[in-house]
């Protein structure tokens, strides 16, 4: 095994806490992947990096590398209550996309601040640097992260990752069809070349076909067009993530029905992302 | 480290940056002409007004050096004159990084002389980052 990747938080747009949600989890994006070399890389700090925080903790975790897609709050609405930022024992390496405007650390700072939160961030214990998403393939413990600009509102990247063995590409929040997914070359496709010929493809699939028709530009993806990007990347298993808040469990397994209603029957059928849901990566 | 060729999976297959990818989204719902190149001088996309302006389909003329795509069309001012290639708005955008706008004669691939004005703007994703141009004719 040289990646296990465990998904803390597949939950869209805002935590989702109660009984309709038990079975596929109701905290939003937050993805970890251990390394062979006993590293940590997480991929967003939506709510599931609570939880992530105490474990990471309890197992001695002290270096942690953490890649954000970009700075919605459902993407970084955890990163305030991670348990290792309170510990000085930690080093914390924040990545994210730049911006034209402000720096990574001048906007993430805007959540530790009044009126959001009450601590300001020179009191959070653990070292921490911030970083602009790298543009270069980033290496550590035997994978490579890769990270491009992805169609989503304001700066949003989707990143891969490489074990030279298998790949992931973790696209959560994507509306590739925007510009367009069919009938076009792939190098004009949003996040093609992130995804393409991916093992794994975690792709936002927010909505119904008829649900998506009333968000257009809203920067989510339908069942419908997670598919469709599915097969122009060929990407070998696609994991519906980013459900929408609205959507129970009992909804969400109408969605990946419809999802391997639209996939065929060629190779491995679509799945829903839940939490605590474990990929072994050779 | 990882062997090259999962380096080069990615590469081979590189994404056009997302400006280009929305840039052209754009120009591919406008009925003003509009063409596109990447930083390097490559025209990567001309829309379906662009190709009733100058005559070839996109489709058919594929990704070209600007420069090369430009020349076909015999720039020229009204009194004749041919205009360099460095006079181009879109080479101005391209080599100066600014805006520029001009008014000139083309003949196009059809072998209609036609009078346009290009305007030409360079296109920044972030301060430092120049990923390429637009440029658009105005047709009299």
């Amino acid at each position: 095994m040289a990646v296990r990747l465990t998904i803390w938080g597949c939950r869209g747009s805002v935590p989702t806490p109660g009984p309709n949600t038990i079975e596929y989890g109701g905290n939003t994006s937050c993805i970890e992947l251990s390394l062979e070399d006993g590293g940590v890389v997480v991929l967003d700090a939506g709510s599931g990096i609570r939880p992530l925080g105490l474990d990471l903790l309890a197992r001695g975790t002290r270096r942690i590398h953490l890649f954000l897609t970009h700075l919605h709050l459902d993407h970084l609405e955890g990163l305030r209550f991670f348990a290792p930022l309170w510990d000085e024992r930690v080093t914390l390496d924040v990545w994210g996309p730049s911006s034209p405007v402000l720096g990574l650390r001048e906007r993430i700072l805007r959540a530790f601040s009044p009126p959001l939160f009450p601590v300001d961030f020179r009191d959070v214990p653990a070292r921490v640097a911030f970083h602009d998403d790298p543009r270069k393939p980033w290496t550590s413990g035997g994978i490579s992260i890769t990270a491009d600009l992805v169609l989503h509102p304001g700066p949003t990247v989707g990143f891969r990752i490489d074990t030279g063995k298998s790949s992931v590409a973790y696209l959560p929040d994507h509306e590739p069809a925007l510009a367009g997914i069919s009938g076009k070359p792939r190098e004009w496709v949003s996040g093609a070349a992130l995804a393409h010929g991916a093992d794994l493809l975690l792709h936002d699939a927010q909505y119904f076909e008829d649900e998506y028709a009333a968000r257009i530009g809203w920067g989510h993806s339908s069942v419908a067009d997670a598919v469709a990007f599915s097969h122009v990347v060929g990407a070998r298993h696609l994991v519906l993530f980013h459900h929408e808040p609205d959507h129970s469990d009992r909804t969400l397994e109408r969605l990946e029905d419809r999802a391997r209603e639209l996939s065929g029957r060629d190779g491995s059928p679509p799945t829903l992302a839940r939490e605590g849901m474990v990929f072994e990566l050779p | 480290m990882l062997p090259p060729q999962a380096m080069a999976e990615v590469d081979s297959h590189r994404q056009k940056h997302l400006v280009l990818i929305l840039a052209r989204e754009f120009a591919s719902n406008l009925a003003t002409p509009t063409l596109i190149a990447d930083a390097r001088g490559r025209l990567v996309y001309y829309n379906e007004a662009a190709e009733a302006v100058l005559g070839r389909r996109f489709a058919e003329a594929g990704e070209m050096e600007l420069d090369e795509w430009t020349a076909s069309f015999a720039p020229r001012t009204s009194d004749a004159v041919p205009i360099p290639a460095q006079r181009r708005p879109a080479r101005i955008a391209l080599d100066e990084q600014r805006a520029a706008h001009q008014r000139y004669q083309v003949t196009s691939a059809d072998g209609i002389e036609r009078e346009v004005e290009v305007t030409a703007f360079p296109l920044f994703a972030h301060a430092d980052e120049f990923v390429g141009i637009v440029a658009i004719f105005w047709r009299s």
